[in-house]
């Protein structure tokens, strides 16, 4: 065998691994396999609620994160590197302040809450709806930086290639960028799925928690855990398998 | 109760007493899984109950404070809201402590007692989280404990005591503490006067 990693780097990067297993190997141990059919059957309002927020939230993620990606790839303008700063600013904040974020200007009492309470008749927290948005900003942010990735890998020359043929903007984003960057694209779903899937603070603080409602899979492991521990490594293994599986799935959109 | 063990930690003096604040449930895990820590207040007699079974405290947990339960809604109570009754209305959004933690317990204790069904916008994982949706107009009205009314931004509206479940808070030195004998001292402090005093201005009652 040729040994192309210096070993010191090699033992760090086992030590790295074991960081990064050890805890998963320890939920695996815990896990109560007797009742784990129960624990699942139990929690199909979480399931569902899990699954509707997540998947709402990546559409709302991908329809405004993509065209922001889009902007960050080949607008050229004044704070470009600003605003891709204001796009990540999610990724790195704490979820609950996420959450208090998303309560200071959508709660009822902030400017934009008000607004929608006073005009539109409705409010977010403690809703679906809510649930929906604070997946969606914790979500948006991974969508825009895999696809924004994708899109500066797109072939420029055919892009120019078409404008000399007279495709205005429009036809060289969907005819010529959009195709190219689908793998990219493919990934960017993914990450953001997962994302909205697992988040947890920005929901609880901006969302609240009631079952069947805006008690998603996370939330439901956090409030069993005090309750029913068994019930809780149920369904983080329910929420580790789901994870597997698509970071399986989106690999192979990577590795093409 | 953060501030009443402030107050308490700041009056003892002997030692320089640092808090770690948390619901009782998260407390109890935290000792569970080897804290360390020296002593534990916990907010009601099962969570008292559970440290006692798990074998991690000195002696039997002392009872050293007691508290009622309150409903909070905001600031002059615009929704006019009276009693109980009033918090089953559509218009109101409510938000209650969840039943795992000792004020939802106690909650579900007063509701129990008084014959009537809620429904929550939300179960809240601590009571500090049901003030905090009060205080930040998130929800019109929530229950906690009377000695959280004194925030600002929060109106109180009284429970009849017929109804209101007395709350109990229990003190525990852990097998744990790095000095069981300051630890125990703390303790037996919580019940002189000195200490009494502190947490009846507070408004704890003993």
């Amino acid at each position: 065998m040729s040994r192309v990693v210096p070993i010191r780097l090699a033992a760090l990067a086992l030590v790295g691994l074991a960081l990064l297993l050890v805890p998963i190997a320890g939920l695996l141990i815990r896990v109560p396999w007797s009742g784990l059919g129960g624990d699942l059957a139990d929690s199909g309002d979480a399931l569902r609620v899990s699954a509707v927020v997540s998947v709402l939230a990546t559409t709302v993620a991908v329809g405004l994160g993509v065209p922001l990606a889009w902007l960050l790839a080949r607008g050229r303008f004044r704070g470009r590197g600003l605003l891709r700063a204001a796009v990540l600013l999610p990724i790195v904040l704490p979820p609950v302040v996420s959450g208090v974020a998303l309560l200071a200007s959508l709660g009822r009492t902030g400017p934009v809450g008000r607004f929608l309470e006073v005009f539109l008749g409705f409010t977010l927290p403690f809703t679906t709806a809510g649930a929906v948005v604070a997946a969606a900003f914790v979500a948006l942010p991974f969508v825009a930086l895999v696809a924004e990735a994708g899109f500066r890998s797109v072939d420029r020359d055919l892009e120019d290639v078409a404008a000399t043929l007279g495709a205005g903007p429009w036809r060289r984003f969907r005819r010529i960028a959009l195709p190219q960057a689908v793998p990219a694209l493919a990934a960017a779903v993914v990450l953001g799925w997962a994302r909205a899937l697992g988040e947890f603070g920005a929901t609880v603080t901006f969302a609240g928690n009631l079952t069947g409602r805006t008690q998603t899979l996370p939330l439901a492991i956090f409030f069993e855990l005090e309750r029913d521990p068994e019930a809780a490594f149920s369904l983080s293994l329910l929420l580790v398998a789901i994870s597997l599986l698509v970071l399986t799935a989106a690999r192979r959109t990577w590795a093409r | 109760m953060t501030e009443a063990a402030q107050r308490l930690a700041d009056a003892y003096g002997t030692h320089a007493i640092e808090l770690s604040v948390a619901g009782s449930q998260v407390l109890v895990a935290q000792v569970r899984e080897g804290a360390p820590l020296d002593i534990i207040l916990t907010a009601d007699a099962t969570t008292a109950a559970t440290l006692t079974g798990l074998g991690v405290v000195q002696g039997e947990p002392q009872a050293f404070a007691r508290n009622r339960l309150a409903i909070a809604v905001a600031e002059g109570n615009p929704l006019g809201i009276a009693g109980l009754g009033d918090l089953a209305g559509p218009g109101v959004t409510l938000v209650l402590a969840a039943p795992h933690v000792p004020a939802g317990r106690y909650t579900a204790e007063l509701l129990d007692a008084a014959g009537i069904t809620l429904s929550a916008s939300s179960l809240e994982p601590s009571v500090r989280a049901v003030l905090t949706k009060v205080q930040l107009g998130e929800a019109d009205a929530g229950i906690v404990y009377r000695t959280d009314l004194a925030r600002p931004g929060i109106t109180g509206i009284e429970i009849p005591h017929e109804i209101n479940p007395i709350t109990e808070y229990f003190a525990a030195a852990l097998t744990t503490a790095r000095d069981p004998v300051a630890a125990s001292a703390f303790v037996a402090y919580l019940a002189t006067p000195a200490a009494q005093n502190i947490l009846a201005e507070l408004g704890f009652s003993s």
